[in-house]
């Protein structure tokens, strides 16, 4: 292999996004590399730039920049692939339909235009459910049914890279859990890249593997979505809704009490819900205000899930409260969790960072299940 | 009286061959025009939608006299003309084409306009997510989403057409079978004192009038329907 092909290679396996400019007072100034593979959120407050950011990668917007999906550049110094010429799918936030096509027609406005590689008709309308209204005028449907079907017709233009802007955020609650799912399965059974913006923290835990963080027209982190969420450095982690999310493997059910156990590398989790095979790959959700430490296990406690852990930083909130972020299973491994403790327990245990310690984890919330086997 | 109504039946067919040319190329050069200013970003535009609409408000005879000039056989119309061994646009059917053209322009561009501006720049930009090619997007998007506005501007040019006066005058003059269309043709009888021949044709052409609105905006509320 000469140095080029590996370059490429390497290449092959980022999306590098660089955009810059002015619009009226906002200025944008965004960079960041995330895998070409998986779920890349782009999370912010509204206001932040993250729609003008997908809207440049898609050729909506043209600001200075550099984008490049592996080794194909859309965009650099010499040249702007316009919107039509980008292999891209891409999902307003409003369903966007074309009014005055069925849903049939809706679905294939794009389909003719692409080269087939194997993104089929039937395939996309059973995944997202919508074979029953193929026939239907956009206005017939629900709002949820419209989205889907939005999210149908960019699948079927064949893309390599499907971009949302916050696709459920016109819903309401029901509708957004309609089409959580579908975009779960989405992400299981396709091998598709997606760019997912939102302000939303629970779709974000939900959906993403990696995570881009922005505001005020900047990019101030980006990575995988636990090493963000456990880095108190940034507003995630001391926010009060600080979670972590935890990739957890499903190990055995317990019939007779109704608890599943799940492994997080090695760490055993007991979670009360319904059985699931074994093998399966579950995403745990643990908040940080759910979190107490102990110095040794307790015995008599109601609490199922005492944890082994290690204090590897520690940050003051406020002038009451500490955020540590611990280290579980095996040692040096990547699963964090996060602990919100009083000052005042914190001095009474003589907590401090380097220390072995027991966390206690009152409640896991299991996200969907992604049915992916290791 | 069968000399009459044949040549008011003349007058009828000449009208209705004026206005349907007429809406033909107002239809074909309006669209560009409308969608130009629809979508443009030049400061300039609102100049250009303003020289398009001057006939609103310009006497018909101000109009008339600048299209004669240019029609006549010193302008680019008499040059035009030379092409076939004429020398003038004047007073010939094409002329009148012409002027009725540029007439009823602010008429077609106005709707069209206005509803290329209604939809917005969405459906366009999910068109060309979807690879859609700017022609293949107004063709399969823009325009059909248009289609009230292209059915507005269709009636009323063809309708304003029909109504004009002052113009077909200036430029027309009043020659049977050529230019004498059933405006001139009421104002004909009428300085002629044939109250009867001008009551038959200005009762036919309020009808006329009548029917046209009334069907525009049954239409348009129709279609405004299908479109939501």
């Amino acid at each position: 292999m000469n140095a080029d092909s590996r370059a490429d290679s390497m290449h092959a396996e980022t999306i590098r996004i660089a955009f810059r400019g002015r619009l009226g007072k906002f200025t944008l100034d965004a960079a960041f590399t995330t895998p070409a593979f998986g779920i890349t959120a782009v999370f912010g407050p509204s206001g932040c730039g993250k729609t003008t950011v997908l809207r440049c990668m898609a050729g909506l917007q043209h600001l200075e920049g550099v984008c490049a999906i592996g080794a194909d550049v859309w965009q650099d110094q010499s040249r702007f692939l316009p919107a039509h010429r980008r292999p891209i799918g891409y999902v307003f936030q409003e369903a966007s339909l074309f009014p005055h096509l069925s849903v049939r027609r809706n679905l294939l406005y794009g389909a003719g235009e692409a080269e087939g590689n194997g993104i089929a008709f039937d395939t996309v309308t059973a995944l997202l459910g919508v074979e029953h209204l193929l026939e239907r005028a956009p206005r017939h449907l629900s709002g949820g049914e419209r989205q889907r079907v939005a999210i149908g017709r960019a699948l079927l233009s064949q893309p390599k890279l499907l971009l949302m802007d916050e696709p459920l955020s016109a819903l309401d609650r029901d509708t957004k859990h309609e089409i959580l799912p579908f975009l779960e399965r989405l992400h299981e059974s396709l091998r598709l890249p997606i760019v997912y913006v939102s302000h939303d923290m629970s779709e974000v835990e939900r959906l993403a593997d990696h995570l881009v963080l922005m505001k005020e027209g900047r990019v101030i982190a980006a990575g995988p979505l636990h090493e963000l969420q456990s880095d108190p450095h940034l507003p995630l982690a001391v926010s009060r809704e600080a979670a972590v999310t935890l990739d957890a493997v499903v190990q055995s059910y317990d019939q007779g009490d109704g608890l599943l156990t799940l492994s997080v590398d090695g760490q055993p989790f007991l979670v009360p819900i319904a059985a699931a095979p074994n093998g399966r790959l579950q995403r745990l959700r643990v908040a940080a205000g759910d979190v107490s430490l102990a110095r040794e296990r307790s015995t008599a406690s109601t609490i199922l899930n005492i944890v082994p852990a290690r204090i590897l930083t520690a940050t003051p909130l406020g002038s009451y409260e500490m955020l540590a972020v611990l280290g579980i299973g095996a040692p040096e491994g990547p699963a964090r969790l996060l602990a919100r403790v009083t000052r005042r327990s914190w001095e009474r245990l003589d907590l401090r960072e380097d220390i072995d310690v027991f966390a206690q984890i009152k409640s896991v919330a299991l996200a969907p299940a992604r049915s992916e086997v290791r | 009286m069968g000399d009459l109504s044949s040549e008011i039946w003349t007058a009828v067919r000449l009208t209705v061959e004026l206005a349907t040319s007429a809406t033909i190329i107002l239809l074909l050069v309006g669209t560009p025009i409308a969608w130009w200013l629809a979508r443009s970003r030049a400061w300039w535009k609102e100049a250009v939608a303003t020289v398009v609409a001057l006939p609103l408000v310009l006497p018909p005879t101000v109009l008339g006299f600048y299209l004669l000039v240019v029609l006549g056989p010193n302008g680019p119309g008499g040059l035009l003309a030379s092409l076939w061994g004429a020398d003038t646009l004047a007073f010939t059917f094409g002329g009148l084409v012409i002027g009725s053209v540029v007439y009823s322009m602010p008429f077609v561009v106005q709707p069209i306009r206005n509803a290329f501006e209604a939809m917005g720049d969405r459906p366009l930009e999910v068109a060309a997510t979807l690879r859609a090619s700017p022609l293949k997007a107004f063709l399969t998007v823009a325009v059909p989403l248009a289609r009230p506005g292209f059915a507005t501007a269709a009636v009323l040019g063809f309708a304003h057409t029909v109504g004009e006066f002052g113009i077909v005058l200036m430029i027309g003059g009043n020659i049977p079978g050529k230019t004498k269309v059933l405006s001139v043709a009421v104002f004909d009888y009428v300085e002629g004192m044939q109250w009867h021949e001008a009551n038959i044709v200005a009762a036919g052409m309020a009808i006329f009038s009548f029917i046209v609105i009334l069907t525009m905006t049954l239409l348009q509320k129709r279609m405004a329907r299908v479109g939501e």
